[in-house]
């Protein structure tokens, strides 16, 4: 379990974030969403040691940051945008040496690498100079890198940037493996990214949280409960603009497919979808389809973002 | 320990792996191999002691000049190249990273001063010196050059890059270097602080003449620790930024 309270960190009279608070559940993949400036890299530090915060704790099972930090550390494993690397080693070697760096001994390093380089599906590049490899491998070298230790927090920042879509499709399943073993914090700018792997998301404004949940749960909060949906029918438009006639409905807009159907946009204040279904059916309009229009995480971040702004 | 040796082994490692650490390496052994050639051995007839002597001025020189080369890339460049957060995000103390450093730069020292041997090797067979006499000579080469690799590790630790590394390493070892003509011309008690500190006018004279001062030991051990705690608390401060 991974516990942040009361987080905060200045840097001089600058405030990057301030009294965040969150938590993160045994494998879990959550994504971090974030406009730039909004404190997400003070707080991907912060998570990852490299920075000890102003204000606030943070602990991973119970491991505190400040009262515990190389034990605290020796939980995390961080991937920075760029990934770190030597370039001069071979990936078996530079997997192997921070192995050692995060405590294991050589041994256990040694027992371990089959698998690290199995999930970040690096076995066939193991005894390669990593300076020779393409992006998407190096940034699988960042991965095993991060992995190595068995940590119980793995730091993704911007883990896809850069990668080809091949690429792409492969490290979502070396993320998705990754949560078998351990939890997941992906930050990225790919919003879609986050939509496709993450199981719940965290929205960063301002140096605060303003939203938590899964995507759903944003997208309901985004529309503040009122539904927009699409279908089309078959039947007079009188009797299908005469069902519409109703206070739940906040807003359509009826449109002629040319085949005898209308595909009609609606918007409801709440969810009275079986209301207006039975008023379609009870004025006999013919109902071929009915589907609640999805908002995009995009819209969402935005919404979400712009209520802080405001 | 052994995150000490892990460190240490591998930024050695990469000295002696990579095309930078052999430059060095060679260039300070033809310019100590020259200047042996040109100072030490010359045509009039010397006293083997006297050329002994010489030559450890000038290795001890020519090892604090490889230390300014062999250190400014010791942090600048892990954070030039962003491999600082590999040692940073590590559960390595800050004094083990530190130490790591350091004993690479030494493990790098001494590798020159073994390769220099031949030129002592050839005095003990040609001359009237004693074993002791090149022990004690290199035991001092060996203090002062330690004492250059930590003044090194602390600018390497605090600048952004290796150019700026390097300058503040060497505008301290000058300093240290030059003092005693600073010393000169200043009135008590800062001109006998300035003789106290002077690397080679003070410190390194008793070993390039065979002899073990326990003041000098201690002075290069002390400007050792004291700029090696610098660069542990210079990495400490950073985490706290």
């Amino acid at each position: 379990m991974i516990h942040v309270e009361g987080l905060g960190h200045w840097y001089g009279d600058h405030r990057a974030v301030e009294g965040l608070s969150f938590r993160i559940a045994e494998r879990e993949i959550v994504g971090f969403l974030g406009l730039n400036g909004a404190g997400k890299s003070t707080t991907l530090k912060v998570l990852a040691g490299l920075v000890v915060p102003t204000a606030g704790t943070v602990s991973v099972d119970g491991v505190d940051l400040v009262e515990a930090g190389a034990a605290f550390r020796a939980r995390i494993g961080y991937l920075p945008e760029e990934p770190p690397l030597y370039k001069e080693m071979t990936v078996r070697e530079f997997v192997r040496y921070c192995g050692q760096l995060k405590g294991m001994s050589r041994a256990e390093v040694e027992a371990r690498l089959p698998e690290v380089l199995g999930v970040t599906q690096l076995s066939h590049v193991a005894d390669r100079i990593v300076g020779e490899l393409s992006h998407g491998y190096k940034k699988r070298c960042g991965i095993a890198q991060a992995i190595v230790h068995k940590p119980r927090l793995v730091v993704l920042d911007e883990p896809i940037s850069g990668l080809d879509p091949r690429q792409i499709v492969e490290m979502r399943q070396v993320i998705r493996d990754l949560a078998r073993d351990c939890t997941v914090l992906v930050s990225s700018h790919i919003l879609g990214e986050i939509s496709e792997t993450c199981d719940r998301i965290l929205v960063l404004a301002g140096g605060r949280i303003v939203a938590q949940g899964t995507e759903a749960e944003l997208a309901a909060r985004a529309r503040g409960g009122a539904v927009r949906l699409t279908a089309v029918l078959r039947g007079a438009r009188a009797a299908i603009e005469g069902a519409l006639a109703d206070a739940s409905v906040t807003g359509s807009e009826l449109r002629d497919d040319g085949d005898g159907t209308w595909r009609v946009h609606v918007a409801l204040s709440g969810d009275t979808r079986e209301a207006l279904v039975a008023r379609w059916v009870a004025a006999g309009v013919g109902i071929r389809r009915l589907v609640e229009d999805e908002t995009e995480l995009e819209t969402i971040f935005l919404g979400l973002t712009r209520e802080v702004a405001a | 320990m052994n995150g000490i040796l892990l460190v240490a082994g591998r930024d050695f490692r990469s000295y002696v792996n990579t095309a930078w650490g052999w430059a060095i390496l060679a260039l300070a052994l033809f310019i100590d191999g020259l200047f042996f050639n040109f100072y030490a051995l010359t045509s009039t007839p010397r006293y083997s002691a006297e050329v002994l002597e010489d030559f450890f001025y000038l290795t001890g020189g020519v090892a604090l000049t490889c230390a300014v080369f062999v250190t400014m890339r010791l942090f600048a460049e892990e954070r030039q190249t962003g491999t600082m957060v590999l040692l940073e995000s590590s559960p390595l103390s800050e004094t083990q990273i530190v130490l790591g450093k350091y004993l690479s730069g030494l493990a790098f020292m001494l590798l020159f001063a073994v390769l220099t041997l031949y030129m002592p090797a050839m005095i003990l067979k040609n001359g009237r010196v004693s074993f002791e006499e090149i022990a004690v000579g290199y035991l001092g080469v060996m203090l002062m050059g330690s004492a250059g690799i930590a003044i090194g590790t602390w600018a390497s630790a605090i600048a952004r890059n290796q150019l700026l590394a390097g300058v503040v390493t060497a505008v301290i070892v000058v300093f240290f270097l030059a003092c005693w003509r600073l010393a000169k011309v200043l009135d008590a008690p800062f001109n006998d602080l300035l003789s106290y500190v002077a690397f080679f006018d003070r410190q390194f004279k008793p070993f390039e003449e065979g002899r073990i001062h326990t003041e000098s030991v201690v002075f290069f051990a002390s400007v050792t620790f004291a700029f090696l705690l610098l660069a542990m608390r210079s990495l400490v401060a950073r985490r706290w930024e």
